[in-house]
């Protein structure tokens, strides 16, 4: 498994978790299905920005970072068109994005396993 | 009346071997072992410093077919091209007949001294596998070592880890001995595919049976009876090294299982072993132990501790979240 493919899905996993923590507020459980969707979106799309960095870019603290930005960046166009929800869209987000960057930074691609193991 | 001194000398100038007529000077006496005496010397065609083992006419007990001994290491040597396997440079004999092998001068310190200064546990562990991938190495090439020591390991000056002495190695039959569920000792073959006799004082013979050479702490229990020994008797011997590395339970395990009375129920190759030390290096399970779910969920959370971290503080923002909104 490659990088970006790998920052993909667990972002869209992330996302999807995410979108579901949404049940436990009462007010917006009606919308579950579309915050489900637009998180996972956003997971995915966050995923594949950060994964591709991930492959050129090989440090964990810039990749860390990338990943709190562009997740903070998804979070912050979510609340655009949610206005009033700053901390539970912006935060999670944030973290989301940096879970993201942070594993997608330490995630060994099967190339990467097999040179080390042949270094050994 | 000679004082102690100068007999010891004259001894010692009696004992000097003869090196006329070959490439090498005599520097200096580097140590002895039951089948002879290693020097340093100088190799005069490549201005090069050697160790140049030859066969020790003088020495108390030594066998008369140590000749033979010495020429059978060398072989041994010159079979086992590897980084961790000190080489053979030459082999020849001096004008009083005695043989002599030249190989490399290893500059560094022995294992046991080494590992008094104090060393972390991943530096001896990796020195350790060093140590197996030279031996896994030599049985490879069907050879057993036989008396496999920290006192037989060198670490060079620039961390190379050479395993040294294959005096008392043996050659074994290629055939894979793991495959036979039969014990050692009821294999009434001989597994040497050399002749050549043992080297090594002290030395026994027990009836019907191999004779015993090695260092008995290291020896598995059918080297010290005489049986037929395979590549399992170093395995043993590894095992008592890593023990002696100390370490937590994992590698307490790890040791325990290669130096297990019954060869059978060892680490049945040196790869085996060194995997399972290699995965107590990289934070996961060992093979050889059965771990407490405490001690496994430590294990997990060192091993992974940044990721569990953030996903926990995720999972707490969530819930904090969540409060602030029902206040």
């Amino acid at each position: 498994m490659n990088k970006p493919l790998f920052a993909t899905l667990l972002g869209g996993f992330l996302g999807i978790f995410d979108g579901l923590t949404a049940l436990f507020t009462p007010e917006v459980r009606s919308q579950i299905v579309g915050i489900v969707i637009g998180s996972t979106i956003k997971g995915l799309l966050a995923g594949v920005i950060i994964g591709l960095f991930a492959t050129r870019v090989h440090s964990l603290v810039a990749g860390t970072l990338v990943g709190l930005l562009v997740g903070g960046f998804f979070a912050y166009l979510i609340l655009l068109m949610n206005p009033g929800h700053a901390l539970n869209i912006m935060l999670p987000g944030c973290l989301v994005g940096l879970i993201v960057g942070y594993a997608s930074q330490t995630f060994e691609t099967t190339r990467e396993k097999l040179e080390v193991r042949s270094q050994k | 009346m000679i004082s102690e001194t100068a007999l010891d000398r004259l001894t010692g100038m009696l004992r000097a071997p003869d090196l006329s007529g070959t490439r090498y000077e005599i520097l200096g006496e580097l140590g002895r072992g039951g089948m002879g005496i290693v020097y340093l010397a100088r190799d005069t065609a490549l201005d090069r410093e050697v160790a140049l083992k030859i066969v020790d006419r003088g020495a108390a007990g030594t066998r008369s077919d140590s000749p033979d001994a010495l020429a059978h290491e060398a072989r041994i040597l010159a079979r086992l091209e590897h980084p961790g396997i000190v080489p053979v440079h030459d082999f020849g004999e001096l004008p009083d007949g005695r043989v002599y092998y030249a190989m490399k001068r290893v500059r560094g310190d022995r294992l046991d001294r080494w590992l008094a200064a104090a060393q972390d546990l991943a530096e001896r562990l990796a020195v350790f596998l060093r140590i197996c991938d030279a031996v896994a190495f030599a049985h490879a090439h069907a050879v057993v070592h036989r008396d496999l020591k920290p006192e037989n390991v060198m670490i060079g000056e620039f961390g190379e880890v050479l395993v040294l002495d294959w005096g008392i190695a043996r050659t074994q039959n290629r055939e894979p001995k793991n495959q036979n569920p039969e014990p050692e000792n009821e294999n009434p073959e001989p597994e040497n595919e050399n002749p050549e006799p043992e080297n090594e004082n002290p030395e026994r013979r027990t009836p019907n049976a191999e004779p015993v050479a090695g260092t008995p702490e290291y020896m598995p229990p059918e080297q010290r009876a005489g049986a037929p020994v395979d590549h399992r008797a170093d395995i043993y011997a590894l095992g008592v090294m890593l023990q002696a590395l100390g370490g937590p339970a994992s590698v307490a395990a790890i040791a325990a299982k290669a130096r297990d009375d019954d060869p059978i129920r060892r680490y049945q190759s040196v790869q085996e072993l060194a995997a399972d030390v290699q995965r107590f290096l990289s934070g996961r399970a060992v093979g050889a132990h059965r771990e407490p779910l405490v001690d496994r969920l430590q294990r997990l959370y060192r091993r992974h501790r940044v990721p569990i971290l953030l996903v926990l503080t995720y999972l707490a923002v969530r819930v904090l979240l969540l409060w602030l909104g029902g206040i």
